[in-house]
């Protein structure tokens, strides 16, 4: 690799391209919240901009007739995902640090079956669960959907966090325990703190995870007692059946990514690489 | 202060190879002991399992007469430097050497603080107290591993190669600093290397291993003047020990470089022994003969060579001179260079020779030497022939007693000064 100064005829290129793929991520952002803004006679007027900016769509959604379906579904899925995110996180933290420390028969298996369950489609077990859960009660609950969305975060949850276990130098749980602490000790107040910066990042995966999921939404509630926002999503209507819900949507779509943006901003200080360095020498 | 007893360790892994076999050391309190050998030879393994952080497959260890084989690390109560220092690197120096201190939870803040202070200031860190790892250099580093181990009382010190990570001048310095140190403190130590200078210099005792088994347990002087087998000798020294194949035939040594007189210490071991020998001349046991006066030199052997190459390093000249080994010795030679993690190149002689010599690179040169400074070894079995257990003997009893009256004034000292 070159690693010395770039040439301007490099710069300019990294430049290029740097614009060119912002402009392709950010553009359905900005046409969204164009979108959004517009009112709904505006929706159609072949501009991209609105015409006048208009807050109608979010007060449809916050206090208006959709109210009803949005602010619980916002609800569900907060909590929802809030809970899912904090089993999966919790559970993985100690898997991951078993699967990275020890040595026992069976870690393949683990690590294997996580990424298997990871990569099985989600559409071929929805029928059998949404069968399942109407048997045992669980449909349209909460724990109804914390349960399948944990299958979805676990597994990544499991990968990455048994990825940061291994950067952090096995010496310093040995040092520890020679210094006098207990392997809980140990994993407490050497691995944990070390270890924040990857259950952080986990964290933020998993819940973006189980806040983008439509699927199980969808099929395995009925009701706005567990229904989350992009299932709901889908049942906006217009004011009349000739209207298009359009606007009302974008609005929505807006207010669920602002959770997500808020997340990264806040943890961005604690995704920081290297708080490894200096434990070791190199 | 404690004394670590280790009886017949073995130590297997899952393949069945025992990484160390049937070692036996007693660790007398307040001893420092270094165990020393090339890569592989399990000096590492064996502190790991004095700690507790590898378990013992047969044997028995006890720590001040109590068996500690199924002990926990932390309820062995022993202190570890580690290679690569392991620090706790979201933590600052002062929470760092706290660290151990902290576990104990029967001390109050203050005592810790006063703790903390007066190791950081043994080992001049007072001032680097709230800085985090990451921000200090090596030796550094390395000193607020130390000071995590010396804060608290613990029984001994362990030291896994601690000064291979720095460069060659901080590790002189450090070496003296430990040594130092563990004198002052007078607490038992156990210190693994593969630097034979380390051992040399540092050790009360060195182990010297090869490939799990123990060679020879004995002090510095007792491993240069009387090496138990091959092995040992050509470990220990450096420039390390010539060896030069020698035919054992009417009371002469022939060798490739003329005769050499059996001296009357070895007449006796020699009746047993093959014909076919090797002999073993420190490198600083040669010198110019043309230096020597005329009765300096006749109670000298000398062996005449040309010089290959030599080298001049101020103090003293290095003289190379290359031999044809016979094929029967060369392969025991190979397999010792195999052993030593060396690379048999070719086989040569190194003297070093006063720096007022005059010789150079083509010259034909006379070494002169001491006959009885040559040491005598079986090829088959690597052992030593010429080993005088009598003088070993004295040497042991002198270095303890060295070692005894060195911790008596480090305790004087010690209550002197408190």
């Amino acid at each position: 690799m070159d690693t010395g100064k770039l040439t301007t005829g490099r710069k300019i290129l990294w430049a290029v391209v740097s614009v060119l793929v912002a402009v392709y991520a950010l553009f359905p952002v900005v046409w969204i919240i164009s979108l959004s803004l517009k009112s709904p006679s505006d929706v159609g007027n072949q501009q991209f901009w609105p015409t006048a900016v208009s807050w109608e769509n979010y007060e449809l959604i916050f206090t208006g007739q959709a109210s009803e379906l949005f602010v619980p579904a916002l609800i569900n899925s907060i909590g929802i995902c809030l809970i899912a995110t904090a089993i999966a996180v919790v559970l993985a933290t100690l898997t991951a640090y078993a699967v990275s420390r020890l040595d026992f028969p069976g870690k393949k298996f683990i690590l294997t079956m996580a990424l298997g369950v990871s990569i099985f489609p989600v559409i071929s077990i929805v029928t059998p669960l949404f069968n399942l859960w109407s048997r045992i009660g669980l449909y349209d609950t909460w724990l109804g959907l914390i349960i399948p969305y944990l299958s979805l975060t676990l597994p990544i949850s499991i990968w990455t966090l048994a990825a940061f276990f291994r950067q952090i130098p096995w010496e310093l749980e040995q040092a520890a325990q020679v210094d006098g602490a207990t392997s809980w000790q140990a994993f407490r107040k050497v691995i944990v703190p070390l270890a924040s910066p990857g259950v952080f990042t986990t964290a933020i995966i998993a819940f973006f995870i189980a806040w983008n999921d439509f699927l199980y939404g969808i099929s395995l509630t009925s009701t706005s007692a567990a229904r989350p926002v992009p299932a709901a999503l889908s049942f906006f209507t217009g004011a009349s059946q000739f209207e298009e819900p359009a606007g009302a949507i974008a609005a929505a779509a807006i207010v669920v990514t602002i959770p997500v943006v808020v997340l990264v901003l806040l943890f961005q200080r604690q995704i920081v690489a290297g708080l490894t360095s200096g434990a070791v020498k190199g | 202060m404690a004394e670590i007893n280790l009886s017949r360790i073995v130590k297997k892994y899952g393949d069945g190879f025992p990484a160390v076999n049937d070692v036996s050391l007693r660790i007398a309190d307040g001893e420092f002991v270094i165990l020393v050998g090339p890569s592989g030879s399990g000096k590492s393994t064996l502190l790991r399992m004095i700690v507790g952080l590898e378990d013992i497959t047969d044997g028995e260890l006890t720590i001040d007469g109590e068996r500690a084989n199924e002990k926990a690390p932390r309820d062995r109560g022993l202190a570890m430097v580690f290679q690569n220092y392991a620090l706790y690197p979201h933590m600052t120096v002062f929470e760092n050497i706290a660290f151990p201190l902290r576990l104990a939870k029967d001390l109050g803040e203050e005592e810790i603080r006063r703790k903390v202070e007066q190791a950081a200031s043994m080992l001049e860190l007072g001032e680097h107290l709230e800085r985090k790892p990451a921000n200090l250099s090596g030796g550094q580093r390395q000193r607020v591993a130390m000071g995590r181990a010396i804060v608290r009382d613990a029984k001994a010190f362990l030291f896994d190669e601690p000064l291979s990570n720095l460069d060659a001048k901080l590790r002189g310095q450090m070496r003296t600093e430990i040594a130092r140190m563990q004198r002052r403190l007078g607490t038992t130590t156990v210190y693994v290397t593969h630097d034979q200078t380390e051992a040399m210099t540092l050790g009360d005792k060195v182990a010297v291993l090869k490939r799990g088994e123990l060679q020879q347990y004995a002090s510095p002087q007792e491993l240069y003047d009387e090496p138990i087998n091959l092995f040992v000798a050509g470990f220990i020294g450096s420039p390390p020990m010539n060896f030069i194949p020698v035919r054992n035939q009417d009371g002469v040594l022939h060798s490739p470089f003329g005769p050499i007189p059996v001296t009357a210490r070895d007449e006796a071991a020699l009746a047993e022994a093959p014909e076919l020998l090797i002999a073993g001349i420190r490198p600083e046991a040669f010198e110019d003969a043309a230096l020597l006066d005329d009765a300096t030199r006749q109670d000298r052997a000398v062996i005449s060579a040309t010089v290959d190459v030599t080298e001049w390093l101020g103090n003293e000249v290095y003289a190379y001179l290359p031999f044809e080994a016979d094929a029967e010795v060369s392969q025991a030679l190979a397999e010792l260079d195999r052993d030593l993690d060396g690379e048999s190149l070719r086989t040569q002689v190194v003297a070093a020779l006063d720096s007022r010599t005059r010789i150079g690179a083509g010259d034909a040169v006379d070494l002169a030497f001491v006959p009885e400074s040559v040491k005598l070894f079986d090829p088959r079995t690597g052992r030593n022939l010429s080993r005088d257990d009598e003088n070993a003997a004295r040497i042991a009893e002198r270095s303890e007693a060295a070692r005894q009256q060195a911790l008596e004034r480090a305790r004087e000292q010690h209550s002197g000064a408190a």
